[in-house]
């Protein structure tokens, strides 16, 4: 696909922490609200305030960083971001330099091609901006009369993360940012919503001659909203770049903006972003050391993290390797699988289960796994159900419709519905009976050797039972009473 | 007989509570002096009579009830513009805040009302506190009471002005390269800046972050420390606060200076000292000697690049900390045809040419390929000259010099010079660097104005520099008021 070039390509993630209170001040942190009620003096950078920071923050960065396997700072700094935007109250952010909290981690992934290992820069608290609204009919600044601010989001606490460029495919891109917000939704350090903006990411994008080491002329993509964004914006820059490089031309260092509904990333004004931002260390915050001690009582308090619970749930209840990394793909997949299994449901049967008709619900319907109406105890159920031969698969498949509908529990919709199997020998050898009278000629091509017509006649029960006959007992009656007459 | 206007606020404080004096008679004798004076001396920026009304009736009342109303209580006080009064306009001198209320009380200002306090008005400053005269005040400057020819000296120059002219009993400046010393000294008053982080900056419009400090204006060395008990401790809200138990900053106010060592820094004793300010600060020298402390010239030999150094640090934390003010939230806004053009009209419009010289110093001292070259290289020098004083109060238990060269200078002398201006802090800005405390004092007169001396302590122990003031202020024996005349006495 590549031909004679190869793609460098480096992260850079924003992801809001889940604290109470926002970074610098006791403002409530969370999403929404009526513009500018989660505000105050400091978060508004009224004239005299200043900013203290927020421990629960520190706490959360640090387990994030040692998640990654980053080297944690005992003494870091905080710096001031020097920039005018109309959403940042201060016209300066709050946030590291080059001194950030943790440095120098790595995060191991599982490709179809193998073990894959991407590089973490560095990890880093800063502070978020405000919401700007322009009021045009695009909502882009272009053609608008006026903006809006809110000043909600301003002040709530943000972790940058830098990769190193070590990704080289829009694939990896996309696992590696599947297996970044999985690990934080494990850590429960951020909601990781991209569509509410709470995990954001930025690439930096740039092509070599395949075998080279050195680096191509790159473009830094923003606005990618989603996975599949990521995805594609990163497909599209790609062969944008091949096709310059191809024909002689060069690529311009510029920073782009992912067009989802054009499909293609545009330039942004070079003019808007050519920025200094005249980094200096913050000199209303005093410099955060973090002892030893607090650092290790972070780490023993870390829960488990998706890579081991992916060998676990290989390793515990044998599944298989595609079937254990697409349940530990998210924090609360895996919790609602250990849970069907502790409600007693077999772990390949709960697997096969969850990943074939509730995950085909769930895509179909832009649904998460947490937005179910059945429980993982009525999924055990139901997989009981048909371990049972209370039902068959068939029959369990058309429950289950049911249950991701209402909720209800299984037992209650086969009864109802009166769809419990027929496994009663005595009652299926006179339904045999009745077949095998009214269907002569049937037998008599049987006799003579066509096989097929046993299925036929298994399907005639099975229609005089819509359906609810146990197959494999019809089968077996069929075979010993036609077996009889030779 | 002394007026009430001329008192010190201990005098005032202890004639109230022998129910000698009331303290609406106290405002109403201050009142009736900025009537007076007012129009000439221009002290203030806003007045708030009628709330110090209300603050000195309640103060009467409780003391009528037997209560204790607290300290501050019925003793008309003057607070600088930077710091923000909740309900009450604070313009930081600049034309960008000239219709700005804040929201919020500054913690200074929490902990006074907490304590009765009577403020007459927010006092004339110049521009977010960047100059040495109050001449770069949007509101124009205010003159020095002991002549009214010249300046008050700055940035603090309202408070000080106030509170020599009458106007106010004491008062409350900010002091980031001088700002409260050099007007005390220009005054003939007492002014204190407090080791950095000892007083709360939460609510102090900053001007350079790391260098800020609030701190009295007072009459005398007795106020200087109970106004300094009052404002003191630690602040949730700041986080270069200090936790630290606070001494009693009166109690040891007597304990005489015995046995005790001086430094005379050589390098803050060189070129620029006129004839009366080196005269004045010798007999100091002297009067140390008679109460039995050892005086040494000593060195601090990188205190000769402090003021390079100050005007880098202290523009770079400007420039960021002005950032603010856009035109998009509060304060003045000049519309533009979109939204770049609206910041520098904005900006343009609000800020004066102090401001923007220093906001343009900052910008570049903090740019790409110039940071370690400037400010950088200034941090250092900053350090060192921390080394310095570390190393000197090894062996002195406090350093003096001059507070400023020169005694209060004309109106217009050195707006057009802004080196010239910028010296006048000479003596006062190694101090900010290092986040010492030190206090001035008046130590005579040259040519009928007053001459400050300054006595720089140990970090935290503005109890020591306190009773060493109060020693030389009685051994100085300074009882002299600005003359009618050319003043306002």
């Amino acid at each position: 696909m590549m031909d004679g070039y190869e793609a460098v390509i480096g992260l850079e993630i924003h992801a809001e922490l889940k604290t109470r209170s926002k970074m610098f001040c006791s403002c409530d942190a969370s999403f929404g609200g009526e513009p500018n009620t989660k505000t105050c003096p400091v978060c508004l950078g009224l004239p005299g305030v200043l900013p203290v920071l927020n421990r629960r923050a520190v706490e959360l960065a640090v387990r994030l960083a040692l998640a990654l396997n980053c080297r944690i700072a005992e003494r870091c700094i905080f710096h001031r971001k020097n920039y005018f935007y109309p959403d940042m109250p201060k016209n300066y952010q709050i946030s590291q330099y080059d001194l950030p909290l943790g440095l120098g981690g790595h995060l191991d992934l599982e490709t179809e091609e193998g073990p894959f290992r991407v590089g973490i820069t560095r990890v880093h608290l800063e502070e978020d901006t405000g919401k700007t609204v322009h009021m045009s009919e695009s909502g882009r600044i272009h053609g608008s009369e006026y903006s809006l601010e809110d000043f909600n989001r301003a002040g709530v606490p943000l972790l940058e993360i830098v990769t190193e460029p070590d990704i080289r495919t829009p694939e990896q891109a996309r696992l590696f940012m599947q297996e970044l917000k999985s690990i934080m939704e494990h850590l429960e350090v951020s909601d990781c919503k991209m569509e509410e903006g709470s995990l954001r990411c930025d690439a930096n994008v740039s092509l070599r001659p395949r075998g080279s080491s050195g680096m191509g002329v790159k473009t830094e993509i923003k606005n990618m909203n989603s996975f599949r964004a990521l995805y594609r914006a990163l497909d599209y820059e790609i062969s944008r770049q091949r096709e310059i490089l191809e024909n002689g031309g060069e690529v311009v260092q510029e920073t782009r903006h992912w067009d989802a509904d054009a499909n293609v990333t545009t330039p942004l004004r070079t003019k808007e972003y050519a920025y200094d931002y005249r980094y200096f260390p913050e000199p209303d915050l005093v410099p955060l050391e973090l002892d030893r001690e607090f650092i290790e009582e972070v780490r023993s308090s870390l829960p488990e993290l998706p890579a081991e619970r992916r060998r676990r749930f290989r390793e515990e209840y044998g599944l298989p390797a595609h079937d254990a990394a697409l349940l530990s793909s998210s924090k609360a997949m895996g919790d609602y699988f250990e849970s069907a299994v502790a409600a007693g449901a077999p772990p390949k049967a709960a697997s096969n289960w969850m990943l074939g008709e509730i995950s085909a619900y769930l895509n179909a319907r832009g649904l998460e796994i947490g937005d179910l109406k059945v429980t993982p105890d009525r999924l055990a159920e139901l997989i009981d159900l048909v371990e049972k031969g209370t039902v068959s698969v068939t029959m369990a498949k058309s429950v289950l419709e049911e249950m991701l509908e209402s909720g209800r529990r299984p037992r209650e919709v086969v009864e109802e519905r009166g769809m419990a199997q027929i496994s009663d020998r005595a009652e299926l050898e006179r339904l045999v009976e009745e077949v095998l009278e009214e269907n002569p000629k049937v037998v008599e091509d049987y006799r003579k050797g066509k096989e097929k017509a046993l299925g036929f006649l298994v399907g005639q029960v099975m229609r005089r039972t819509k359906g609810r006959a146990n197959p494999q007992m019809v089968s077996e009656i069929l075979a010993h009473r036609l077996g009889e007459g030779n | 007989m002394e007026e009430l206007y001329q008192a010190k606020a201990w005098e005032l404080m202890e004639m109230l509570r022998r129910r000698e004096v009331s303290a609406v008679e106290i405002l109403h004798s201050v009142r009736g002096r900025v009537e007076a004076v007012e129009e000439r001396v221009r002290s203030y920026i806003t007045l708030t009579l009628g709330e110090a009304e209300r603050a000195a009736r309640e103060a009467d009342e409780a003391l009528a009830e037997g209560r204790d109303p607290g300290p501050a209580a019925g003793i008309p006080m003057a607070v600088k513009d930077v710091l923000c009064t909740k309900g009450v306009p604070t313009t930081c001198g600049s034309r960008i805040l000239e219709n700005y209320i804040p929201v919020y009380d500054a913690t200074v200002v929490s902990r006074l009302r907490r304590e009765g306090m009577t403020m007459v008005g927010k006092a004339n400053m110049d521009e977010f506190a960047m100059g040495s005269s109050t001449e770069n005040s949007a509101f124009g400057p205010t003159r020095n009471p002991w002549d009214l020819e010249r300046v008050p000296g700055g940035s603090s120059g309202g408070s000080a002005a106030a509170v020599a002219a009458g106007e106010a009993i004491w008062a409350l400046g900010s002091d980031t390269g001088g700002s409260i010393r050099q007007p005390a000294s220009f005054c003939g008053l007492v002014g204190l800046k407090p080791t950095y982080g000892l007083v709360s900056r939460y609510g102090l419009v900053a001007f350079a972050s790391s260098l800020d400090q609030v701190g009295p204006i007072t009459r005398d060395v007795r106020d200087c420390a109970l106004l300094l008990s009052l404002i003191a401790g630690h602040d949730l809200r700041d986080s270069t606060s200090l936790e630290v138990e606070l001494p009693s900053y009166v109690e040891g106010l007597e304990g005489g200076i015995e046995g005790m060592k001086v430094g005379v820094p050589r390098e803050l004793m060189q070129e620029g000292l006129t004839p009366g300010v080196r005269e004045c600060v010798e007999r100091c020298l002297s009067l140390f000697r008679e109460l039995g402390a050892e005086v040494e010239e000593t060195t601090l030999p990188h205190l000769d690049y402090a003021l390079s150094a100050y005007y880098l640090i202290a523009p770079a934390e400007a420039s960021s900390n002005l950032a603010r003010y856009d035109g998009v939230r509060y304060g003045l806004r000049v519309e533009g045809e979109d939204m770049l053009e609206m910041y520098g009209k904005t900006r343009a419009a609000g800020f004066g040419a102090e401001v923007k010289r220093r906001i343009m110093l900052g910008t570049y001292a903090l740019s790409a390929g110039y940071y370690e070259a400037y400010y950088g290289q200034a941090q250092k020098v900053r350090t060192l000259i921390l080394g310095d004083f570390r190393r000197a109060f090894e062996r002195y238990d406090v350093l003096v010099s001059p507070t400023s060269p020169t005694p209060a200078f004309r109106l217009g002398e050195k707006v057009e010079d802004p080196l010239a201006m910028y010296l006048s802090d000479v003596c006062t800005i190694p101090v900010n660097l290092a986040g010492i405390p030190a206090i001035s004092i008046p130590c005579g007169l040259e040519d009928g104005l007053p001459v400050g001396l300054q006595i720089m302590g140990k970090v935290l122990d503005e109890a020591t520099l306190l009773r060493v003031a109060r020693a030389m202020e009685e051994a100085i024996g300074f009882r002299e008021r600005p003359p009618a005349g050319r003043g306002v006495g």
